[in-house]
């Protein structure tokens, strides 16, 4: 077991504990580089996807797992991301400024959805964002002059200093370093001020108040983040698909979203990654063990929504830290080895909170 | 001896109850103010007044030589008047130095940018949260504790740790709901030094709702007693004690009559 040793304030304000750290993270980024260089397209490509969902996962991973905040909409704003992006591409706009816009546009859209649904928690909110992802989804259908609608939109190929990006390779790297660069401002936000009072307002709204948190101004500003960085994720999700149809981004894809979250561990950066990874994977291994499933379960229409669910419901019963839980119980068993025992991850219980002002 | 708080004729009312009823009362700067009362007396309710939960329904409220009646609510805490709660309202799957500094929260001035990038500036800034933070928690003897999880720690200091938090705003009112619930009598008399080092080492006003008559004597330079909403007497801890009106409030009225 590693114990630190600390001798300065800078030492906590690192976005790593240790040099251990550093080599383990920097050793996975260098393999993640040398992948495309070794594996065929076809895995490169289903990479590209899971980096696109861990940014998207990272987002609402923010506003679900640490302001406490959820959304069955994020769908809606991986698609405005996805067409803002597509359609500034096709009217000659180069990709490293639609890049940004649809991250900045989506954030507006994320603060204009915030707004009003301040006052809302849990399920109202869940709904509203829910009716507020139907309402957008929509849009793209009817909207043809800009979208397409049914017919789709062939998404143009970006250029980055003149050097095309496309295909699975050009996605893979682009959505990697989208996804370091999210990583990067997730981290940095969580250890400022904004992060603390968005863990402030998902622990106790009524003492993040007296506090001095505007909870008004930082739940907005959550959902502009989250928002934000979805549609960062879709604008380089339309260049993965490369052809967008309205029916991409319906409440399914918001529900994956969720799953991530939920799946991955809430309260994790590292969580968000995990759960999409396992988001995306499902449905491969799914397509691969599918004929050989007895009695014709592979078969059966509707397999893949209803694994997704019930991994969902096994997840939250049973291991509600999600796969990150689950990770850090196997190391504490391994730092702690033979120590460790069936109540070591309990919580002490905690007290009935009564007279809670909400 | 000058004011640094008070409330003229206060009153607040939910549907017909009237929840505080013209209550009006100062606090000198320096001093402990304990108000005690039975349940339901609406000791917490002026608590939530003057940290503006509540809106008043009458009256006003004046601090430091300004009118806070209208403040919003996440201005208080800059303005100087920190609180904390009969239940516990920590960020319970925070660490304790994570709570302490989001009491920093509203000494801080970094822009959204600068701390997206994390900018030289916002880590001076840190720093510095920081350093005023390790102060408290050295004050209040909470070093073994600082990379604890909230959900983790027993309930005794959980209560320490809601009162760090509160100093953690650099407050010149504090606002102190039954910091003596649920803690035994070592606890208690504990919480009974740190609220007169407060006093003493920090120079900090204090506003106690309090159960425990033995903590009140103990620190409170004045005591206020509340029944129905309504202030049944004022002054020194000793006179309120023996005053016939909170007696009768606490022992019940009719006792006499029965006999």
């Amino acid at each position: 077991m590693r114990y630190l040793f600390r001798t300065s304030y800078q030492q906590d304000l690192r976005a790593w504990r240790h040099g251990g750290d550093v080599f383990w993270y920097g050793l996975l980024i260098v393999l993640v580089l040398i992948i495309p260089f070794v594996m065929g397209e076809f895995y490169v490509g289903e990479m590209g996807g899971v980096f696109i969902f861990a940014i998207a996962g990272v987002g609402l991973m923010l506003l679900v797992g640490y302001t406490g905040l959820i959304s069955l909409g994020h769908a809606a704003f991986l698609g405005i991301g996805s067409y803002v992006n597509s359609v500034l591409l096709a009217q000659g706009v180069p990709f490293l400024i639609t890049l940004p816009v649809s991250g900045l546009f989506t954030a507006l859209c994320g603060a204009a959805i915030g707004r009003p649904t301040l006052r809302m928690s849990g399920l109202y909110l869940a709904i509203a964002t829910l009716s507020f992802g139907s309402i957008v989804g929509t849009v793209f259908q009817k909207w043809t002059a800009v979208t397409g609608g049914f017919d789709g939109f062939a998404v143009p190929t970006p250029y980055v200093f003149g050097v095309s990006v496309e295909g699975a390779t050009g996605v893979y790297y682009t959505s990697f370093a989208v996804l370091l660069f999210v990583l990067w401002v997730s981290v940095n936000l969580l250890r400022s001020p904004i992060g603390r009072a968005m863990v402030a307002i998902r622990d106790s709204e009524v003492s993040a108040q007296s506090m001095g948190i505007h909870l008004a101004k930082y739940k907005t500003l959550a959902f502009a983040i989250s928002a934000g960085i979805t549609g960062l994720a879709g604008a380089l999700f339309a260049h993965y698909v490369r052809f967008l149809a309205p029916d991409a981004f319906d409440v399914l894809l918001s529900v994956q979203f969720v799953t991530i979250v939920f799946v991955g561990g809430l309260g994790s950066l590292r969580g968000a990654i995990l759960g999409a990874i396992f988001v995306r994977l499902l449905p491969q291994a799914i397509a691969i063990v599918r004929d050989d499933l007895p009695f014709g379960i592979g078969r059966l229409p509707g397999l893949e929504p209803s694994l997704f669910g019930l991994v969902l419901v096994v997840v939250i019963l049973f291991q509600p830290g999600g796969i990150n839980g689950l990770w850090l119980k196997i190391k504490l068993w391994f730092q702690t080895y033979p120590f460790m025992r069936q109540a070591s991850g309990r919580r002490q219980k905690s007290y009935a909170r009564s007279e809670r002002l909400r | 001896m000058t004011v640094l708080f008070e409330a003229k004729d206060i009153a607040v009312r939910f549907g017909g109850i009237r929840a505080v009823d013209a209550v009006s009362f100062t606090v000198e700067r320096g001093e402990i103010f304990s108000i005690i009362g039975p349940n339901g007396a609406g000791k917490t309710t002026i608590f939530n007044l003057i940290s503006r939960i509540y809106n008043t329904s009458e009256g006003q409220l004046l601090f430091d030589g300004g009118d806070i009646t209208h403040t919003p609510p996440h201005m208080i805490a800059k303005l100087g008047i920190a609180r904390t709660f009969q239940n516990i309202e920590l960020f319970a799957n925070a660490t304790l130095l994570q709570n302490l500094l989001i009491g920093r929260h509203c000494h801080s001035t970094a822009g959204y940018l600068s701390q997206m990038a994390f900018l030289p500036s916002t880590r001076r800034a840190e720093v510095r949260h920081r350093e005023k933070v390790e102060e408290v928690i050295a004050f209040l003897d909470l070093q073994r504790y600082r990379d604890s999880l909230i959900a983790n720690l027993p309930y005794g200091v959980r209560k320490v740790v809601e009162l760090g938090r509160a100093l953690c705003t650099e407050p010149k009112l504090l606002l102190l709901d039954e910091p003596s619930s649920g803690l035994n009598v070592e606890e208690t008399e504990g919480m009974g030094f740190w609220i007169e080092d407060i006093k003493k080492d920090l120079g900090i006003t204090v506003i106690m709702v309090e159960h425990d008559m033995a903590l009140v004597s103990q620190v409170s330079d004045r005591v206020m007693a509340l029944n129905y909403g309504k202030v049944l007497a004022m002054g020194t801890p000793r006179d309120v004690q023996t005053h016939p009106e909170v007696v009768r409030a606490y022992i019940g009225g009719d006792v006499e009559m029965e006999v």
